[in-house]
C-alpha cells in the first residue's frame, strides 16, 4: 500500500509540469526571445541618440526637409504584409504544408526586398542631395538607426531563403521547425522596431 | 492517466510565438492574423493621418503619435507574437517586461540627462569664443 503511494508521488513529482528540463522548443524559443530583447535595447539607445541629436543639423536640411511621407508610408504596408505572410508561414508549417510554407515564405521574401528597395532608393537620394551620413549629427544619428535597421532586414532574408532551402530538402524536421519558430519571431520583432522607427524617426522627425 | 496528460499538457510552458495548441484550427490562427493585420493597418493609417493633418491641436500630435505607436506594438505582440496572461506565457512576459524596463531607463534617462546638460551648457559659440 505505501510502496504504491511512494510510487505514484514519485511518479508526479517527475512530471513534465514539475521537474526534468522543458521541451527543446520552449528552451530554444526561449533563448532566441531573449536575444530579440537584447535587440530591442540596443536599438533603443539607437534612438535614444537620434532622439536627443534630432535638432543638431549643423545649417544642413532637417528631417522636415528631407523625408517623404508617401514612400515611408508604402515601406511601412510593404514591412507589415510580409509580417501576416511570415504568420501565415509559420501556419503552414506547424501543419506541414510544403507548398504553402514555400510560398508564404516566397511572398515574404518579395516584401522585404520591396521594402529594401525603396529604402536603399531613399539612402541614394539623400546622399545625392548633400545630406549623407556626413552632413551632420542628425544625419549621422538617422543613417545609423535606419540603416541598422535595414541591415536587420537584409540579416532576416538570408536566414529566410535558407529556411526556404532547408525545407526543401531537408523536410519539416524537428531542428527545422524550432530555426522556423526563432525566425518568425525575428522577422516579427523586425516590424515592432519599425513601428517605432516611423513614429519616431519620420512622423516625430519631419513635425520639428 | 488521461488527467495526469492532459495536466502534464496544461501546465506546460509555450515558446514565445507558439500559440496554444488547444482548438489550433488552421482557419481559427489564420483569422487571428487577420485581426492583428487588419488592427495594425488601422493604428498605422491613423498614425499617418494625425501626422499630417490640421484637425488636430498642434501640441497634441507628438503624444498621439507615441500612443498610437505604443498601442499598434501590443497589437503585434498580442495577434503576431502571441504573447497572453496565460500562465503557460509567464516566463516570456517577464522577459518582455524586463526588456521594457531597460529601454525606458536607457531612451528616458539618455533624453533626461542630454535635455539637462543643454539646459545648463554656455551655447557653442561662446565656449569657442573663451578658448580664443
Amino acid at each position: 500500500m505505501s510502496t504504491i503511494a511512494l510510487t505514484d508521488t514519485h511518479h508526479g513529482s517527475a512530471g513534465r509540469d514539475w521537474g526534468g528540463p522543458a521541451p527543446k522548443r520552449i528552451v530554444t524559443g526561449y533563448g532566441f526571445w531573449i536575444f530579440i530583447l537584447s535587440d530591442m535595447i540596443m536599438f533603443s539607445a539607437f534612438f535614444a541618440t537620434y532622439a536627443v541629436l534630432l535638432g543638431q543639423t549643423a545649417g544642413g536640411p532637417s528631417g522636415h526637409d528631407l523625408f517623404n511621407l508617401r514612400n515611408v508610408a508604402i515601406e511601412t504596408a510593404f514591412l507589415l504584409a510580409s509580417s501576416f505572410t511570415c504568420g501565415m508561414a509559420s501556419i503552414a508549417a506547424d501543419f506541414r504544408n510544403k507548398v504553402w510554407f514555400q510560398s508564404a515564405m516566397a511572398v515574404t521574401c518579395a516584401f522585404g526586398l520591396a521594402f529594401l528597395t525603396i529604402e536603399g532608393r531613399e539612402f541614394a537620394d539623400l546622399v545625392a542631395r548633400g545630406a549623407g551620413p556626413t552632413r551632420s549629427a542628425f544625419s549621422s544619428a538617422f543613417f545609423t538607426l535606419v540603416g541598422c535597421h535595414g541591415l536587420h532586414v537584409s540579416a532576416g532574408i538570408l536566414w529566410l531563403l535558407t529556411m526556404m532551402a532547408q525545407v526543401f530538402t531537408k523536410g519539416f524536421r524537428p531542428d527545422i521547425q524550432r530555426r522556423i519558430l526563432c525566425f518568425a519571431l525575428f522577422w516579427h520583432a523586425l516590424d515592432i522596431i519599425w513601428i517605432a522607427v516611423f513614429t519616431v524617426v519620420y512622423l516625430l522627425g519631419s513635425a520639428q | 492517466m488521461t488527467n495526469g496528460h492532459e495536466q502534464a499538457f496544461n501546465g506546460t510552458d509555450l515558446a514565445p510565438g507558439d500559440e496554444h495548441v488547444g482548438g489550433g484550427s488552421i482557419a481559427l490562427r489564420v483569422v487571428g492574423y487577420l485581426t492583428g493585420l487588419g488592427l495594425a493597418i488601422l493604428l498605422t493609417a491613423t498614425s499617418f493621418f494625425v501626422a499630417g493633418t490640421d484637425l488636430v491641436w498642434e501640441p497634441s500630435i507628438p503624444v498621439a503619435l507615441v500612443v498610437l505607436a505604443i498601442a499598434q506594438m501590443g497589437v503585434h505582440l498580442v495577434f503576431f507574437l502571441h504573447m497572453t496572461t496565460g500562465a503557460d506565457n509567464t516566463n516570456n512576459v517577464l522577459a518582455l517586461a524586463f526588456g521594457v524596463l531597460i529601454v525606458m531607463l536607457v531612451m528616458g534617462g539618455s533624453l533626461w540627462i542630454m535635455a539637462n546638460l543643454n539646459h545648463n551648457m554656455m551655447p557653442m559659440d561662446q565656449i569657442m569664443q573663451m578658448q580664443r
